[in-house]
C-alpha cells in the first residue's frame, strides 16, 4: 500500500505540488492522471525521497520511502527509462540492481527473459536501445526485487501497440496477485483500460479521486441512430435532459437502461447504446483540469470577445 | 519481444517481509563495478597499466644511464597516474547525473550520504590499486631497464617516499572528487579539474616569480603547490603546514559544501 499525505512542493514562486493526499491500495491498479507539468512526477519523486517535500508525507507500507533497509525489495520504481548511463549494455545495469540488492545473480537473466530482451540486446549499450527497450529494461529493474509495490512514471511511453498490451497485462497480473501498481500517464485510454482506481490531478491539486466505476458513473449514455431527430423528440417527451452532437449521436446522463426503453418505445432503430466510459472518461479529463490545460477552452474566448464588445 | 501472455512467475509472497539493511561493502563493491563497466571507466583503468607500461619503457629507452633508477621510473610513471586518477574519482560521481543513472541509484540506496561515502572508498580502493600497479610496473623496468644499460639496479625510494607519492595521488584524486560533488557534471567538472591542475600553477607560479610577497606565502594559499611537495619527499613541519592550511580551504570546505547540497538536492 502507498499512502500520500498532504504532499506539497513549492519552488521560489509557484506551488508544483499542492497538498496531494490519496492511498494506492494493494490488489489494485492506481492510475494518477494529470495533463503534461501537472505535478505527477514531482509527486513521484517525492514519493521516493529523489525530491524533498515542502511539506506532508510518503509512506510505503506505513514507513517512509528513506526508512525502508533494502527499498528495491519492497517497491520497484521505473521514474524515468532513459535515464540510465548510456555507456552500460542492459545485463550490466540489470546487474546492479541484482547486486545492490543483494539478490542471486541468475535474477538478471529471469528478468530479461521476462520482459523479453534477448540474450543479443542485453549485450548491447543502452545507447543503441530504443525507447520501448528502454522501458523494458526500466520494468525489468523495478520488478527484479520481486517487491509489493510498484510506481511508474509513465511506463507506457514508447511502447509499441504489443508492447503496452504486454505492459497492461503485466500490471494486471501484478496487482491479480495483490501487488500495489501505482502509474502515471497522461494517455488516458491507456490509464481507462488498466486501472481500478482513478487519482486525477491538475495544477498539482488533486481534483477528483476514486474507484474507475464511481467516475465512470457520472458519464451517462451515448446512443446512435439514423432517426436522431425523432428519438431526440422521444427523449424530450419522456422529460430525459440529452444533447444531439454533430456526429447524430445523443448524450444524456440517464443511464442506458432507460434509453432504450424509450426508444423501443418510440420505434426508433438503435445503431449503437453504450455508456459513454470511453469518451467520457476523457471529457471528465479535459474537464476537471480545463484551469490547468495548455489550451485556451472556448469558454475563455467568448468572454474575452464579450469584454472587448463591452 | 513476443507478446505472448507473461507466464505466472511474478511476485509470490505478499506479505511485509523484513529486510536488512543494505551493507556499505556491497555499496563500495557495487560502486567499484560502476566504475569499470562504462567504456569511458573502463578505458581509463586500462590506461593505468598501459600508460604505466609506455612510460617505463620510454625511460628504459630514452633515459641516461645515470637516471636509471626507482626514482626516475616512479616518476615516469607518477605523472600520467597524477592525470587519469583524478578523472576516475571525478566520472564516479558525475555520471549519477550527467548520465542521470543517479535516479536509480540514489533510489536503491535513498541515503546521498551512504553512496557518496561507498563512493569515495571505491575511488580510494581503486586509487590505491592503481598505484600498486604503477609502482609494480616502475620496479620491473627499473630491473630490466638496469640489466639493459648495465648498471646496477637502484632502489633509492624509501617506504616514507612511497607513502607520500600515494598521499599526493589520494589528494589529487579527492580534489577531483570533491569538484565532481560541486559541480555534478562531468565535462564542467573535468574542465574544472584541469584549471585547479595545469592552470591555476601556471598562473600562480607566474606570480610567485615575479612578487616575492607572494613567493613567500605560496604555500599557505595553493594547495597544489603544496601537494606537490609530497612527490619530492622529506617535508618539514612548515610543509605538512601548508598541506593542512591550504587543504581547507581548497579540500574541506568545499567538500562539505558540496556535500550539503548534494543531499538536499533534487535528483532529476
Amino acid at each position: 500500500m502507498i499512502t500520500v499525505d498532504a504532499l506539497t512542493k513549492k519552488y521560489s514562486g509557484f506551488t508544483a505540488v499542492d497538498d496531494v493526499t490519496f492511498t494506492a491500495r494493494a490488489g489494485r491498479v492506481t492510475g494518477f492522471l494529470g495533463p503534461n507539468g501537472a505535478g505527477k512526477s514531482t509527486t513521484m519523486r517525492m514519493m521516493v525521497g529523489l525530491t524533498r517535500p515542502t511539506s506532508g508525507t510518503a509512506t510505503i507500507n506505513g514507513r517512509p520511502f528513506a526508512e525502508l533497509p533494502n527499498p528495491g525489495l519492497d517497491v520497484g520504481v521505473l521514474l524515468d527509462a532513459s535515464a540510465q548511463h548510456a555507456g552500460r549494455t542492459g545485463r550490466e545495469i540489470l546487474a546492479i540492481a541484482q547486486r545492490t540488492m543483494g539478490l542471486p545473480r541468475a535474477r538478471v537473466d529471469e528478468m530479461l527473459h521476462k520482459v523479453s530482451l534477448t540474450e543479443d540486446e542485453a549485450e548491447r549499450r543502452v545507447k543503441n536501445y530504443s525507447l520501448g527497450m528502454r522501458q523494458r529494461l526500466g520494468i525489468a529493474t523495478a520488478l527484479i526485487g520481486n517487491p509489493e509495490a510498484l510506481i511508474l512514471d509513465e511506463p507506457a511511453n514508447g511502447l509499441d501497440p504489443a508492447g503496452i498490451r504486454w505492459m497492461r497485462d503485466l500490471l494486471r497480473e501484478y496487482a491479480d496477485q495483490g501487488g500495489t501498481v501505482l502509474l502515471s500517464s497522461h494517455l488516458l485510454h491507456e490509464i481507462e483500460v488498466v486501472a481500478d482506481d482513478l487519482v486525477v490531478i491538475g495544477n498539482g491539486r488533486v481534483v477528483a479521486q476514486g474507484t474507475k466505476e464511481e467516475l465512470l458513473a457520472a458519464a451517462g449514455t451515448v446512443v446512435r441512430t439514423p432517426q436522431a431527430p425523432a428519438l431526440s423528440g422521444a427523449l424530450a417527451a419522456a422529460g430525459v435532459a440529452h444533447t444531439l452532437g454533430p456526429d447524430g449521436s445523443i448524450r444524456t446522463d440517464s443511464d442506458p437502461a432507460l434509453v432504450g426503453r424509450i426508444a423501443l418505445a418510440a420505434g426508433v432503430p438503435l445503431v449503437e447504446l453504450r455508456s459513454a466510459d470511453g469518451a467520457g472518461l476523457e471529457e471528465m479529463f479535459l474537464e476537471l483540469t480545463a484551469e490547468s490545460q495548455r489550451e485556451a477552452t472556448p469558454t475563455t474566448q467568448s468572454t474575452t470577445s464579450e469584454s472587448r464588445a463591452a | 519481444m513476443s507478446t505472448t501472455t507473461i507466464e505466472r512467475t511474478v511476485p509470490v509472497a505478499r506479505n511485509s517481509r523484513a529486510h536488512d539493511a543494505i551493507p556499505l561493502s556491497r555499496i563500495v563493491g557495487v560502486e567499484v563495478s560502476k566504475m569499470f563497466n562504462t567504456r569511458s571507466g573502463y578505458w581509463l583503468l586500462a590506461s593505468v597499466g598501459i600508460l604505466s607500461t609506455l612510460a617505463t619503457v620510454a625511460t628504459v629507452l630514452f633515459a641516461p644511464d645515470d637516471q636509471i633508477s626507482y626514482d626516475g621510473f616512479a616518476a615516469a610513471v607518477g605523472f600520467p597516474m597524477s592525470v587519469v586518477l583524478p578523472m576516475i574519482a571525478i566520472l564516479s560521481v558525475t555520471s549519477e547525473w550527467s548520465q542521470r543513472s543517479g535516479l536509480t541509484t540514489f533510489t536503491l540506496v535513498p541515503h546521498r550520504g551512504r553512496v557518496i561515502a561507498a563512493k569515495l572508498l571505491a575511488t580510494l580502493l581503486v586509487g590505491a590499486a592503481s598505484i600498486g600497479i604503477a609502482f609494480g610496473v616502475g620496479a620491473l623496468g627499473n630491473v630490466v631497464g638496469s640489466a639493459i644499460a648495465g648498471v646496477g639496479t637502484t632502489w633509492d625510494i624509501t617506504l616514507g617516499e612511497a607513502a607520500l607519492i600515494f598521499l599526493a595521488d589520494a589528494l589529487g584524486m579527492l580534489m577531483g572528487f570533491t569538484l565532481g560533488i560541486l559541480i555534478r557534471s562531468s565535462p564542467g567538472a573535468i574542465v574544472g579539474y584541469f584549471v585547479y591542475a595545469l592552470v591555476l600553477p601556471a598562473a600562480l607560479g607566474t606570480l610567485a616569480a615575479f612578487q616575492d610577497w607572494f613567493a613567500d606565502r605560496q604555500g599557505w594559499v595553493d594547495f597544489n603547490f603544496a601537494s606537490t611537495r609530497l612527490y619530492e619527499g622529506d617535508l618539514a613541519g612548515k610543509d605538512w603546514a601548508h598541506l593542512a592550511v591550504s587543504g581547507t580551504f581548497w579540500l574541506a570546505i568545499p567538500l562539505a559544501i558540496g556535500l550539503f547540497v548534494v543531499t538536499r538536492s533534487e535528483v532529476k
